[in-house]
C-alpha cells in the first residue's frame, strides 16, 4: 500500500472518529428541546456530554488539517467550493461550543434560552450541512480542469444531498438518544428510551431510501457492485438490530449497532470515492484524486510517522477521560457542572 | 467589492478577535496550574480556591478561544485556496500537527479538570491542568512554526509548480520561530499577569476578600514582572533578527525612508504617504543602529534602496508595506510594553514593601492597565502581518496570487458581516459574564484567615492591618 492510500485510510479514520463521536454528542443537542423540559433536565443533558464534546469536535479540526497537510488541494477545492455550507458550518459550530460554556453561567431564564437554542441549532445544522455535503462528495459536484470548483450554492443543495443531510440529523439523534439512555437515571432515562424507540423506525426508512438513491446518482454501482459488499450490509444489518436491542432495554448493544451502522455509511462512501477524493461532475478526467491532490512523498512519510506516534496517545488518553466520566447522572442539581 | 481586500479585511478580522483570547489562554493556563500545585503541596484551601476563581474566568476566555480558532483552521482552504495549492505541502503539516498533538491534549484534559474536581485525586486533577496548559503552549509553537515559515520560508524547494517540503527539521528549526515563539507566549504570560493583577487591585481598592486577591496579587506580579522583562529582551533580539529577515519591515516600521549610517530612531515622525517622504520627524541619533547592530554604528537601509534592491530581486512591483500602520502599530506595542515594564515593576514594588491599600490611584489604574497587554498584542500582529505586504510568503507569493479564484467579492461580504455581527455579540456576552465573575470575588468564608500563619512570605498582607 503506497502512502497516499494510507493518508485516504487515515482521514477517512478521522472523519469516522468524529462522527462517531460527536454524532452522539449533536444527537444530545438535537433532542435537547424535545427531552430537556425542565432546567434541571437540560442541564443533565449538557452534562452528560460537557466532558467530551470539545474532544469529540477536534476529530473534525485534525481531519481538517490532515486533508490541508495530506491533500492540499482537496482541501484548497473542498474548503473554496462548498464556501457558504462550511461557513454556516463554522458559525453553528461557533454558538455551540460557547453555548455550552456561557449557559449555565447565568440565572436568566432568557440567557439559558437563548444558549439552549444555540446549542439545539449548532447541533442541527452541522449535522445536516455535513451529511449534505459528504452526499455531495459522493455524487461528484462540478470541478473544472484546473480543480476549482464551478457550481454555485445551490448546486448543493440537490434532493440527494438534502436527503443526506436528513439521513444525517436523524441518525444521529438517534445515536444520541441511546447514548443518553446509557448515561442518565429516572424520568430522563424514560424519555431517553423513548426517544430512541419511536427514531429508530423514521431512521431505518430514511436510511433505506438514502441506500437505494445512492445506486441512482452515485457511480456505487461499477464501483461496488449490485452487492455491495461486508461493509454495507453490515450497517443495515446493526441498523435493524439496533431496534431489537432498544425493545429490551440492552443501550450498551443498541449503542454498538448505531455506531456499526455510522460507521458502514462513512467507509462505504470512502470506498466509493476511492482513489478519487474529489469527483467532477464534468468530466471523469477533472477529478481529484489522491495521486493528482497529494502533497509530496516526503510530506507523506514525515506526516505518516507523526500520526502513528500520536494517534495511540489520543486514543488512549480520550478513552481514558469516557473511563473517569462513566458514571450515569442524576437530576441533582448540586452535582451537575455547568 | 474586490475579493481581495475583502478576504484581507476577513482575515484581520478573525485573526485579531481570535488573539484576544488565546495570550489569556497561554498565561491564564500556567497561572492556574501553579495555583493547583499550591494547593496540592501545602493544603491551603485558599488556593483551591484561587484555582477555582482565576478557573472560571480562564474558561469563560477559553471558550471564546476554542471557536473562533476553528475559523483559522478552515479559512486558508475557504479564502486562499491559491495559497494552500502553493504551500499546503509545507504549511499544511504544521497545521495538522497542531490539531493531533495540541488540540485533543487542552480539550481532552480541561474536560476532565472541569468536570473532575470531585472524580480524581487532587494530584492527578492539578496534573490535568498543566496538561491543559502544556496544550495550549504546544499549540502555540506550531502554529508559529507556521506562520514563520510565511515570514521566512525555509526547508522548502520549489518543484512541481509549489513550494515542497525537504526538510521538516529545517521548518521546525526556522530562526524565526526562536525569536517569534518566545515573544508571543511571554506576551501571553505578560496578558495573563496584567489580567490578574488588575481584577485584584479592584478587589483590594475595595477591600473585599483582601488575603485571597492580595496573594494572587504577588503570584501575579512575580510571574509578570518576569514574563514582561524576557519580551522586551526577546523583542529586542526579534527587531535584530527581522533587520536581516525582513528589513522592508523594519524600515517601514521606523518609517525610514532613506539609508541611514549610523541610522537614528524615530520618536515621532509624520510622513505624506501619497508622495511617501516624511514631512517631520523628531530622531533619536544612533539608536536604530545600537538597536539593530548592538553598536553605535552600521547602515540601516530605507525604503527607497530595499524597494530598488526588490525591483532587481523580484521584478516589478510595489515592495512597500502601508508604512503608516506599521509604523504605528510598531510604537503602540513599544509603548505599551514599557508601560507594562514600568507598572509590573512598581507591582514587585508593593508586593515587596506591602503598602497595597494606600494607593488607590495606582489600584485604578492597574484595573485599567488590563487592556494594556491586548493593546501590545493586537499592535504586535498587526505589524507583523501587515509589515510583509505585499507577501503572503515572503519572496515566494503574493497577497493578489493566494487568495481563491472561485470566491467572489459578495460572498466574502457576507461572511464578513455576518462573522462581525456575531462575534460582536458574543464579545458582548463574554465581557459582561467576565466582569460578573470577575466582581463576585469569592465567599468571604475562602478567606479563612486564622489558618493562616503570619509567616514572613505574608507580611504585606499583614503591614494593612
Amino acid at each position: 500500500m503506497d502512502l497516499n492510500t494510507l493518508w485516504f485510510i487515515l482521514i477517512a479514520v478521522l472523519y469516522l472518529g468524529f462522527f462517531l463521536l460527536e454524532g452522539f454528542d449533536f444527537g444530545v443537542g438535537i433532542l435537547l428541546p424535545f427531552l430537556g423540559k425542565t432546567d434541571a433536565k437540560r442541564r443533565v443533558l449538557i452534562n452528560a456530554i460537557g466532558p467530551h464534546w470539545d474532544g469529540n469536535e477536534v476529530w473534525l479540526l485534525t481531519a481538517g488539517g490532515a486533508t490541508f497537510a495530506a491533500f492540499p488541494d482537496w482541501y484548497a477545492t473542498l474548503f473554496s467550493g462548498f464556501y457558504l455550507p462550511l461557513f454556516l458550518l463554522l458559525l453553528a459550530l461557533i454558538l455551540r461550543g460557547v453555548a455550552f460554556e456561557f449557559r449555565s453561567k447565568d440565572e436568566n431564564p432568557r440567557w439559558r434560552a437563548a444558549w439552549d437554542w444555540s446549542i439545539f441549532i449548532g447541533s442541527v445544522l452541522p449535522a445536516l450541512l455535513l451529511g449534505v455535503a459528504f452526499a455531495n462528495l459522493a455524487k461528484g459536484v462540478p470541478i473544472d480542469s484546473v480543480m476549482n470548483y464551478s457550481g454555485g450554492f445551490f448546486n448543493l443543495l440537490n434532493p440527494y444531498a438534502l436527503l443526506g443531510g436528513i439521513a444525517a440529523v436523524l441518525t444521529f439523534a438517534l445515536h444520541g438518544a441511546i447514548f443518553l439512555s446509557l448515561k442518565t437515571n429516572g424520568e430522563l432515562l424514560e424519555s431517553a428510551r423513548s426517544a430512541a424507540r419511536r427514531l429508530w423506525l423514521p431512521v431505518v426508512v430514511v436510511l433505506l431510501i438514502f441506500l437505494a438513491a445512492t445506486y441512482l446518482y452515485t457511480d456505487i454501482l461499477t464501483k461496488l457492485g449490485v452487492n455491495p459488499g461486508p461493509v454495507p450490509i453490515a450497517g443495515a444489518a446493526a441498523i435493524l438490530l439496533a431496534g431489537y436491542f432498544i425493545r429490551r432495554k440492552r443501550e450498551g448493544l443498541a449503542f454498538a449497532m448505531t455506531a456499526v451502522t455510522i460507521s458502514g455509511a462513512i467507509i462505504t462512501l470512502f470506498m466509493i470515492l476511492f482513489p478519487r477524493v474529489m469527483i467532477s461532475s464534468i468530466d471523469p478526467a477533472f477529478s481529484l484524486t489522491i495521486y493528482n491532490a497529494s502533497s509530496s512523498d516526503y510530506t507523506l512519510r514525515i506526516m505518516t510517522i507523526v500520526a502513528l506516534v500520536f494517534v495511540p496517545i489520543v486514543l488512549l488518553y480520550q478513552g481514558w477521560s469516557y473511563w473517569v466520566f462513566r458514571k450515569r447522572l442524576t437530576e441533582d442539581v448540586e452535582t451537575l457542572t455547568y | 467589492m474586490d475579493p481581495l481586500l475583502l478576504a484581507r479585511l476577513q482575515f484581520a478580522v478573525t485573526t485579531v478577535y481570535h488573539f484576544f483570547f488565546v495570550p489569556l489562554t497561554l498565561g491564564l493556563s500556567i497561572l492556574v496550574a501553579l495555583m493547583e500545585t499550591i494547593y496540592v503541596r501545602t493544603g491551603q484551601e485558599i488556593y483551591k480556591q484561587m484555582a477555582k476563581f482565576w478557573g472560571k474566568l480562564f474558561l469563560i476566555n477559553f471558550a471564546m478561544g476554542v471557536v473562533t480558532g476553528i475559523v483559522q483552521e478552515f479559512q486558508f482552504g475557504m479564502n486562499w485556496s491559491e495559497y494552500s495549492r502553493f504551500v499546503g505541502d509545507i504549511f499544511g503539516a504544521p497545521l495538522a500537527i497542531e490539531a493531533l498533538l495540541a488540540f485533543f491534549l487542552e480539550s481532552t484534559f480541561l474536560g476532565l479538570w472541569i468536570f473532575g474536581w470531585e472524580k480524581l485525586s487532587k494530584g492527578l486533577h492539578a496534573a490535568t491542568i498543566w496538561m491543559v496548559a502544556i496544550g495550549a503552549n504546544i499549540s502555540a509553537l506550531w502554529i508559529l512554526i507556521a506562520n514563520s515559515f510565511m515570514q521566512q520560508p525555509v526547508g522548502y524547494a520549489l518543484q512541481n509548480g509549489r513550494a515542497e517540503m525537504v526538510d521538516f527539521v529545517a521548518l521546525v528549526l526556522n530562526p524565526n520561530i526562536w525569536v517569534q515563539f518566545p515573544h508571543t507566549v511571554l506576551a501571553g504570560f505578560t496578558t495573563a499577569a496584567f489580567f490578574v493583577m488588575g481584577i485584584c487591585a479592584y478587589h483590594i481598592l475595595r477591600k473585599k476578600n483582601l488575603l485571597f486577591f492580595q496573594r494572587s496579587f504577588q503570584i501575579a506580579a512575580i510571574f509578570g514582572t518576569f514574563a514582561i522583562v524576557l519580551v522586551i529582551l526577546n523583542g529586542h533580539s526579534q527587531a535584530q533578527h527581522m533587520v536581516e529577515s525582513q528589513p522592508m519591515k523594519m524600515a517601514a516600521a521606523e518609517a525610514l525612508w532613506e539609508t541611514e549610517s549610523p541610522a537614528s530612531f524615530s520618536l515621532l515622525t509624520i510622513g505624506d504617504l501619497s508622495q511617501r517622504r516624511e514631512v517631520f520627524s523628531i530622531r533619536l541619533p544612533r539608536l536604530l543602529s545600537l538597536l539593530a547592530y548592538n553598536s553605535l554604528d552600521g547602515a540601516v537601509s530605507g525604503l527607497y534602496d530595499l524597494q530598488t534592491q526588490y525591483l532587481e530581486t523580484y521584478g516589478a512591483g510595489d515592495y512597500i508595506p502601508p508604512v503608516a500602520f506599521v509604523y504605528w502599530s510598531f510604537r503602540m506595542m513599544v509603548g505599551a510594553g514599557f508601560a507594562m515594564l514600568a507598572l509590573a515593576g512598581y507591582a514587585l514594588f508593593m508586593v515587596m514593601a506591602g503598602v497595597f491599600v494606600n494607593r488607590p490611584i495606582i489600584l485604578k489604574f492597574f484595573t485599567w492597565a488590563i487592556l494594556l497587554p491586548y493593546l501590545a498584542n493586537t499592535a504586535g500582529w498587526i505589524m507583523t502581518e501587515m509589515g510583509r505586504a505585499p507577501w503572503v510568503v515572503f519572496g515566494l507569493m503574493r497577497l493578489e496570487d493566494a487568495v481563491s479564484p472561485t470566491v467572489t467579492g459578495g460572498m466574502v461580504l457576507t461572511t464578513l458581516i455576518v462573522f462581525t455581527l456575531v462575534y460582536g455579540v458574543l464579545m458582548a456576552a463574554d465581557i459582561y459574564l467576565l466582569s460578573k465573575y470577575a466582581r463576585a470575588g469569592v465567599p468571604d468564608d475562602g478567606e479563612a484567615p486564622d489558618e493562616f500563619p503570619a509567616s514572613g512570605e505574608l507580611t504585606f498582607a499583614a503591614a494593612q492591618e
